[in-house]
């Protein structure tokens, strides 16, 4: 199993931008122990969803050729609190693309306010780290990821 | 873009370094190394070329200013230290950097060392107005 941090996209322009929504909901158990008393959303998972959002942006724009890692938080603001019945809206905006590495700048809306500023670096990772080798199969773009993605795919097509 | 002079380029450089490393502006100096003084990783090697390009409005191809495959290559590469070959190839590849210091030792434990704040202001002049 793996974690998906955004429940589906709203809009995906590719090459360019890409919104993604999670609705944060009493029934994920990771919200009772975060905290017992006062459930919030951690910040932490909020950056992993700009994170998939900004790579599944990124990785789209070389076709899912490339094996995208998140190399680096660049900035990560985040104002206010998250809880139970909040939806959170990632919006990323594709600044640089390059053969070894590709850059997005996010904002994270609460019920449509923005709340938050989160900028990341992606490593193609199979051009960078000395040669090293990886598996041949892309296993970052997993079937669940490209589920996600399957309305607006289909959409360009037609 | 109009001519900018050295002064001008270093305050950007500062800027985009201030920027991508959050370092204090007081902690860049021309002499300061990327990696040793300043806490630069890999992956922000390209995050201060993605900046750079988008700053000054230039293209940097991969490897022209922080050239890369070098250690891997046993041509350029003997007992931890730079052939002749190596040192030559480096040279013509960052005539932006200030090799003094590094062909005393050759020691590709302090290649490092020739990225420096200053490296980085030589390469975007020579860049810009075509004289380092």
């Amino acid at each position: 199993m793996r974690w998906i941090w955004i429940d589906r996209f709203t809009d995906f322009q590719p090459g360019k931008s890409a919104t993604a929504v999670k609705n944060v909901t009493l029934a994920e158990e990771h919200l009772h122990d975060h905290w017992a008393a006062y459930p919030v959303m951690p910040f932490a998972l909020m950056i992993e969803g700009m994170a998939q959002t900004g790579g599944i942006l990124v990785g789209q724009a070389r076709n899912f050729q490339e094996k995208v890692i998140l190399a680096k938080i660049t900035r990560a603001e985040i104002d206010d609190l998250v809880v139970p019945g909040d939806q959170l809206q990632y919006h990323a905006e594709l600044t640089n693309i390059a053969e070894g590495a590709a850059s997005i700048a996010g904002v994270i809306s609460r019920n449509g306010k923005p709340i938050g500023r989160v900028d990341l670096m992606f490593s193609h990772i199979d051009q960078n780290l000395s040669g090293k080798q990886f598996p041949k199969e892309n296993f970052v773009f997993t079937e669940q990821f490209m589920r996600l993605l399957t309305p607006f795919m289909q959409g360009s097509a037609t | 873009m109009p001519t900018l002079t050295r002064d001008e380029i270093y305050a950007k450089v500062q800027q985009t370094l201030v920027e991508a490393l959050g370092v204090d502006e007081e902690e860049i100096t021309p002499q300061a190394t990327l990696t040793g003084d300043l806490g630069a990783e890999s992956i922000d090697f390209l995050d201060i070329v993605f900046r750079l390009e988008k700053s000054f409005a230039i293209k940097i191809p991969r490897g022209e200013l922080f050239p890369d495959n070098v250690l891997n290559n046993p041509e350029f590469v003997a007992d931890g230290k730079l052939t002749d070959a190596g040192l030559a190839m480096l040279k013509q590849r960052m005539p932006h950097a200030d090799f003094r210091d590094f062909e005393n030792s050759r020691d590709v434990a302090r290649l490092a060392e020739l990225f420096k704040v200053e490296t980085i202001v030589n390469y975007v002049s020579s860049k810009l107005n075509g004289a380092a």
